[in-house]
């Protein structure tokens, strides 16, 4: 065997597992939800081909209901987490010495190391009528009745922030890392003040940055079941919630895949509209990370 | 050289796994939380030591979805309640009929035992046989809400805001009751069934107003019952007999149109691999002394002859404190359903759900 044969050989062994993964557990189950969408469901045991499912979805101002409500929420979760995460990620990445930084992420880090259902259950034991906050402020005579703080959608917001804040941080520090201090110095020396600073200097050098961390952050948002199931109240649907409830309550796989390509297809065009409006690519921002 | 020893002690140690493998049988249970305490899949595989028992806990919808991807394989006894077992067979072919013959029906109440076997038959062959039965109702801290009595009442505006249900076909079927409806008869006639359904609609989205969440499982009811932020709720009968047993002014109570019963079901699925083991784990179950082991895990009453009394004495008595003998002849079996239904329903409670009213 020669050099050139074994180079390839190894790279090709290399890529392997990568395209199992891609192959097996992406395409393949995308083809056979797919196959399901596509699928009618005429009476027991018999099927046709046909666009029903998704027709139906058209026809039901409920199911648009849903999904626009689950779409804006999770562009304000988006927002929200941009707001609180970029002064976070700014400290870390240019204020803090370099030895607190390593202990600052880890504390960004520690929330991650239990999983999304027992964060969410640590809201509810806060947030509940009779719950910590609630009897706290009772104690303190702020209030006179226990308040409730759970069951509805600013909760929702609250927990999701907090689930997925961690995602804006990363990229943004990234970011900001690679920024020469000098251009801040420079931005100052030239008689700016610190919103000029910010605005002409410090936001478009991080604008990769910080829209592959919106990327990321409305997707796992939208994508996402626990925290709006366990926090939301009797009015919250989440789109991820009628796909289960078509797939398992209703039986009804056929619509639960079209519903299923619909989130992606609807998640998909709001991160190309706000690639456009921001005047960013996929390639130049995600991928440089 | 080492590689050469490793090489041949993995191989041995396969053949071995292999060999016990032969001879050991595994019984796959596909049931609900608590129906295989701990203690009695011990004492089931003490007696059987050439059986091991692997466990799967779900609920009636996963158990039908989990069997349906894979057309009835993966597990060798499931036990979907008796109305989920005719239209699920029917539609997705994933059950296999039983053999009678192996399993000591004699035991059973025969009230239960035949209106399994009524509801669970197609083209003469019977699915499946009662194992635990229970019902749905309603809970009330009575020192707070002494007044509840039938579905109706969690809409009442003097509990505002302190009222709970969970958002499945139950409160539908219970609301309609309370409407003066009978939905089980409508199953027949699907359009008139749509009728009452949308009123019952029109009923619940105007108590919206009235609850204070909607509870997705057994520990959120609870939570929210004992804490107080809850005074009534729908509810299993189980969930209530646990919480009497903490708060005794925690009652069950069997609403005025009939508590709704169902019963789970021991029913084989079509591919499954275990069935004489399966009739063994069936027959050992119904056994008096394992009955009282179950019955004091589930909280759900054995559908044997005397099931109430193997009942463990708590329990007991909070059964006593909810049901008369009237309330028991008052029950509701629930109904089979008919293909369609569930995606009418699930359509209801989808538009309860997305209702901004209230």
């Amino acid at each position: 065997m020669n050099q050139a044969d074994f180079k390839r050989l190894s790279l090709i062994l290399l890529f392997m597992p990568f395209a199992l993964w891609i192959l097996l557990l992406i395409i393949l189950p995308h083809i056979g939800m797919g196959v399901l969408a596509l699928r009618e469901k005429v009476g027991p045991r018999v099927y046709e081909f046909g666009f029903g499912n998704f027709i139906d979805f058209a026809m039901e101002p409920i199911y648009w209901n849903i999904l626009f409500r689950t779409g804006s929420m999770s562009l304000l979760v988006t927002a929200l987490a941009l707001i609180a995460g970029f002064p976070i990620a700014y400290y870390i990445a240019k204020i803090a010495g370099r030895r607190s930084r390593g202990a600052l992420f880890l504390v960004c880090l520690i929330p991650l190391w239990v999983s999304d259902l027992i964060r969410a259950f640590g809201w509810i034991l806060l947030l509940r009528e009779t719950g910590v906050v609630s009897s706290t402020l009772l104690w303190l005579g702020l209030v006179d009745a226990p308040v409730e703080m759970l069951y509805n959608d600013i909760t929702v917001v609250i927990g999701l922030v907090y689930t997925v804040i961690l995602f804006m941080i990363v990229p943004l520090v990234s970011t900001l890392d690679g920024m020469d201090n000098a251009m801040i110095e420079a931005g100052y020396n030239l008689g700016g003040n610190g919103w000029t600073v910010l605005r002409r200097i410090i936001v478009p050098y991080a604008m990769p940055g910080i829209i592959s961390g919106c990327i990321i952050v409305f997707m796992l948002t939208a994508g996402s079941y626990l925290t709006p199931i366990l926090l939301g109240g009797k009015n919250s649907s989440w789109f991820t919630e009628t796909i289960y409830e078509q797939f398992i309550t209703r039986y009804n796989w056929e619509s639960g895949a079209a519903f299923g390509f619909l989130l992606l297809a609807f998640t998909s065009f709001v991160v190309w509209l706000g690639l456009k409006l921001s005047g960013q690519t996929l390639a130049g921002t995600v991928a440089r990370n | 050289m080492r590689i050469g020893t490793l090489a041949g002690a993995l191989l041995a140690a396969t053949m071995l796994t292999a060999a016990t493998a032969a001879q050991a049988e595994t019984l796959r249970l596909l049931t609900w939380g608590s129906y295989a305490p701990e203690e009695v899949i011990k004492m089931f595989e003490e007696k059987y030591p050439d059986i091991d028992v692997e466990v799967t806990f779900s609920n009636n919808e996963e158990m039908i979805a989990k069997l349906r991807a894979t057309g009835g394989a993966g597990f060798d006894l499931a036990q979907p309640s008796h109305d989920r077992v005719y239209a699920a067979q029917l539609e997705y072919d994933i059950y296999k009929p039983l053999d009678l013959s192996k399993i000591d029906t004699s035991v059973m109440q025969e009230k239960l035992l035949d209106g399994v076997k009524a509801n669970t038959t197609i083209d003469g062959k019977v699915y499946s046989v009662p194992h635990q039965w229970g019902t749905s109702g309603l809970m009330a801290d009575k020192s707070k809400a002494p007044d509840v009595s039938g579905w109706g009442d969690l809409c009442d505006p003097a509990y505002k805001g302190k009222t709970s249900m969970r958002l499945k076909r139950t409160i539908l079927l219970g609301t309609a009751f309370s409407m003066g409806e009978n939905p089980f008869e409508a199953y027949s006639d699907l359009d008139r069934y749509q009728k009452i359904l949308d009123k019952v609609v029109d009923k619940l989205i105007t108590c919206k107003d009235n609850i204070k969440a909607y509870w997705k499982g057994g520990d959120d009811l609870s939570a929210l019952m004992l804490s107080g932020e809850v005074v009534a709720s729908e509810t299993w009968d189980s969930t209530a007999y646990k919480l009497y047993g903490e708060n005794p002014n925690i009652v069950f109570v069997p609403p005025k149109t009939g508590a709704l019963a169902w019963i789970d079901t021991f029913t084989l699925p079509r591919k499954g691999k275990a069935d004489d083991a399966a009739y063994k784990w069936i027959n050992f179950v119904l056994q008096p002394e394992i009955v009282k082991l179950m019955s004091a895990s589930t909280g759900a009453i054995a559908a044997i002859k005397g099931g109430k009394d193997l009942m463990p004495e708590e329990k007991k008595a909070a059964i006593n404190a909810a049901f008369t003998d009237a309330d028991i002849a008052n029950l509701q079996f629930f109904a089979n359903i008919p293909p369609g239904v569930e995606d009418m329903e699930g359509k209801a409670l989808e538009k309860i759900k997305a209702a901004t009213g209230g």
